[in-house]
């Protein structure tokens, strides 16, 4: 009937499709977004050639919200961003960020790092390291 | 208030080394010191490890030299000297991350305002004992103590475990 038809409906967008078992968060509905869709669509957002300052500032913050240390994909991509909007010391800062959000896990900075230094080389960014002020 | 600012300079000077104030931060971005309140109708740099890009740079009136290198910095970054680059995230940024999760020592001063008064208190009290308390009442003199323990023990004030069943009544002392 069209009553039963419409309730199928209704009910088949509530049931759970799981992509990876390792997604991070649990909806009751709706797609649950994968690792890479997430990295992905953060290199998007950092690789767009005319992004602003604002937009830096937001994406950055943003991702640093999360419960994540972001990806070096993610950051290479806001690397790049920084040089396209002249700004070294938010290169700069967003090291710091990474290295903050690592926590107690000390093996993830230098990971990063060490997956940057391309970059790191190529665009001239220091770490703080190398500039001293990762001690007070 | 004039007595706080007087007291925050004096601990600024001589103890604590960060103590910020609203004063020092504009004094800092080139405003007079005379502005003691802050415009929280535009955007406001702060340090927080959770927004590692505040909304405006810290120092944001920039004299001839800085300006020049705000300039340099549109041109590759590898031909900036370790203290250009430096600079720059200095105009950028007031403290580092390792500055912003650095404790102070505001702690040690504390305590020791803490036990100061403390003593001061006690020689309150001390003085207090001396000078304004008047005797002890007379009930509680050695002669009359004595005379009441031995009612007590007359009376048999809680044998079972209390204060009588601590007296050798045969050997008629304490056991």
């Amino acid at each position: 009937t069209q009553s039963s038809a419409v309730v199928e409906t209704i009910l088949s967008c509530c049931r759970p499709q799981y992509h990876s078992p390792l997604a991070a968060r649990c909806y009751s509905h709706g797609k649950q977004e994968t690792d890479e869709e997430f990295d992905a669509r953060w290199i998007t957002y950092f690789s767009k050639p005319d992004i602003d300052a604002w937009e830096l500032r937001k994406g950055m913050n943003t991702l640093i919200g999360y419960d994540l240390v972001p990806e070096p994909k993610i950051l290479d991509a806001a690397l790049r961003a920084c040089r396209r909007l002249n700004d070294l010391a938010s290169a700069i800062r967003i090291l710091e960020a990474v290295k903050d959000k690592a926590g107690p896990h000390k093996e993830i900075y230098p990971y990063v790092v060490q997956e940057l230094r391309p970059t790191l080389s190529e665009l001239g960014i220091p770490t703080p390291e190398e500039l001293g002020i990762d001690k007070a | 208030m004039l007595s706080t600012r007087a007291l925050v300079r004096g601990l600024q000077a001589g103890l604590w080394r960060r103590v910020s104030t609203s004063t020092s931060a504009l004094a800092a971005h080139g405003h007079s010191s005379a502005v003691d309140v802050v415009d929280c109708s535009v955007p406001q740099y702060n340090n927080r490890l959770d927004t590692p890009l505040p909304d405006i740079p810290f120092i944001t009136n920039l004299t001839p030299e800085q300006k020049t290198l705000k300039e340099k910095e549109k041109d590759a970054w590898t031909k900036l000297s370790k203290e250009e680059k430096l600079a720059l995230y200095r105009l950028s940024f007031e403290l580092s991350y390792a500055e912003m999760k650095k404790g102070s020592d505001e702690w040690k001063t504390v305590l020791a305002g803490f036990f100061f008064f403390l003593g001061f208190t006690g020689l309150l009290v001390w003085w207090q004992r001396i000078y304004v308390y008047g005797d002890v009442p007379h009930t509680l003199s050695p002669e009359w103590v004595e005379k009441q323990t031995q009612r007590m023990i007359d009376m048999r004030v809680n044998p079972v475990h209390g204060f009588s069943s601590k007296w050798d009544y045969e050997k008629k002392q304490w056991k």
